[in-house]
């Protein structure tokens, strides 16, 4: 691999993604399998929660991805904007559906796991709300692709707001810990993923991480091809238009 | 062969097929799309070159 | 800059300049609420300081589509992009115009508006101070949101969708200026925060606002 800008070019981005998709898609498929078997089959009870701390093995990798995927995002809507390869804009578009739906498997994981530890279907857990927040800023700019007819303003425009977006993001995360944090230290009932979790947990959970992160990848892979593609075929069509 | 789940059966079950549920949805419109759109370009790309 | 802010004054408290409706909006809001939530008094009062944020951060919301709209649609904004102002500039006075007409009477309204639901005698100076801090926030970012969706026919509905993420956290930290301040606690933190959010975003939202119009004025 000589240099990664190599994968700009479209064409040879396809060609390189069409080989490495099977096997992403298959290991991504294997680490998924045999993470969610063994913690779901073969790990003991959490003493305090039961076997509730099965889900840790969707909860979890789920909500990593949902911060990874806007981070990538990020990190793709700056490379558009400071060295205008299409594909990075494209790959940043292609991102945020599979991100935003890690959000919503992280919610809906949290909630339904927090639900006979609380008492509530919703409660507004400082992580679980900057979950909710990170969901409307991945509605916000897929909006906003979809709402721009050309491809370039769109590309430029949420590669701004995503920009924009990843530092309010963090402003919320230090303000929603105020907001349920400030008069009550500690009261937070939070599914902490920083807790020391034992290694018979430990293991099948990184195997799970390591296949939704596959997964990740794979996707964008794939949802990247088809924009490039997409984005050609708008291309072709304008100028049998014009002729 | 299944775990004895105990109380919380519900809860581990219904967040087990909501993800899969989920996951198995992205997967499979994405793939979708990628075909309906490959399918789409090699159609237009022909049109073009029997017309261009 | 000061001659474009007079202009914008001018034309945004004419008739139909949006001027009153934001100020309805929110009288209308607060009015709604004791028909939502019952009219019990004590219920209220505890509310009160967060309805009153929401409701002045709704009614913001309501005028951002005008900061930039009519400048687009009559082509002052292209002629203010090739004028020596620079465009960072011209985003900044658009939202000092908004905070002016929109902002500023909200933060005076808000006290009389308390009175409906109740705010407690003590709450009253914490939510002026609080909305008086919040508002200019709420401007800058909304001259955000509005120059990204300028050239977009329908775009409210979309403003909205990505204008209220980034009003967070103002909102937490401005409502809980106002609410600790009704209770008699502590309101240094917060108070600090919120100052915090509205310097930067002042300082920096801005040269956003004027790339995103750059680029919408291609």
């Amino acid at each position: 691999m000589a240099s990664i800008w190599e994968y700009a070019n479209p064409k040879k981005f396809i060609e390189t993604t069409d080989r490495l998709l099977p096997w992403f898609s298959a290991l991504a498929l294997l680490c998924l399998v045999v993470g969610l078997v063994w913690g779901f089959f073969f790990t003991p009870d959490d003493y305090k929660q039961g076997s509730t701390v099965k889900i840790i093995y969707l909860h979890v990798p789920s909500a990593l991805m949902a911060i990874n995927a806007w981070m990538m995002m990020l990190v793709a809507s700056l490379i558009w904007i400071v060295r205008r390869h299409h594909v990075s804009a494209l790959a940043a578009r292609a991102a945020a559906p599979v991100g935003a739906m890690m959000t919503v498997i992280a919610l809906a994981t949290g909630a339904i796991w927090g639900q006979p530890m609380w008492g509530t279907w919703w409660a507004w857990d400082p992580r679980l709300t900057s979950f909710l927040i990170l969901f409307l800023f991945y509605l916000g700019y897929m909006a906003l692709w979809s709402a721009i007819e050309n491809d370039d303003t769109a590309a430029d425009l949420t590669s701004v707001l995503c920009i924009v977006g990843s530092v309010f993001a963090v402003l919320s995360r230090y303000a929603v810990n105020f907001w349920n944090q400030g008069l009550h230290q500690g009261a937070s009932l939070s599914l902490d993923k920083e807790e020391n979790v034992a290694d018979v947990f430990y293991h099948p959970l990184l195997m799970s991480i390591a296949g939704f992160v596959l997964l990740f990848v794979a996707l964008v892979f794939l949802r990247t091809q088809t924009e490039i593609r997409a984005r050609r075929m708008r291309a072709l069509v304008a100028r049998e238009r014009l002729q | 062969m299944m775990p004895d789940l105990g109380k919380y059966a519900q809860a581990v079950l219904s967040s087990y097929a909501v993800s899969i549920t989920l996951l198995v949805l992205l997967v499979g419109i994405s793939v979708l799309r990628a075909r309906k759109v490959r399918r789409e370009l090699a159609e237009t790309e022909q049109r073009v070159r029997r017309n261009g | 800059m000061i001659a474009l802010l007079i202009r914008d004054l001018k034309l945004g408290t004419r008739a139909g300049g949006g001027f009153g409706l934001g100020l309805s909006f929110f009288l209308i809001v607060v009015v709604l609420v004791p028909f939502g939530v019952g009219p019990e008094m004590g219920q209220l009062s505890v509310i009160a300081p967060g309805i009153l944020w929401v409701g002045a951060l709704l009614a913001c919301l309501l005028s951002l589509d005008r900061i930039f709209a009519l400048d687009w649609e009559d082509g002052s904004l292209d002629l203010l992009a090739t004028s020596p102002l620079p465009m960072e500039g011209v985003a900044s006075v658009k939202a000092l115009a908004h905070w002016l007409t929109t902002g500023l009477p909200l933060v005076l309204a808000a006290p009389v508006l308390g009175v409906l639901l109740n705010l407690p005698v003590s709450g009253i100076w914490p939510l002026i101070w609080s909305l008086a801090l919040g508002t200019p926030a709420l401007s800058v970012i909304g001259t955000f949101g509005a120059a990204l969706t300028v050239g977009l026919k329908r775009g409210g509905l979309l403003l909205s969708l990505l204008v209220l993420p980034l009003y967070v956290p103002t909102l937490i930290f401005g409502a809980e200026v106002a609410r600790r301040g009704a209770v008699g606690m502590d309101m240094a933190t917060p108070l600090l925060m919120l100052a915090g959010i509205t310097c930067g975003t002042i300082a920096l939202l801005p040269f956003a606002s004027a790339a995103v119009l750059r680029v919408n004025l291609r």
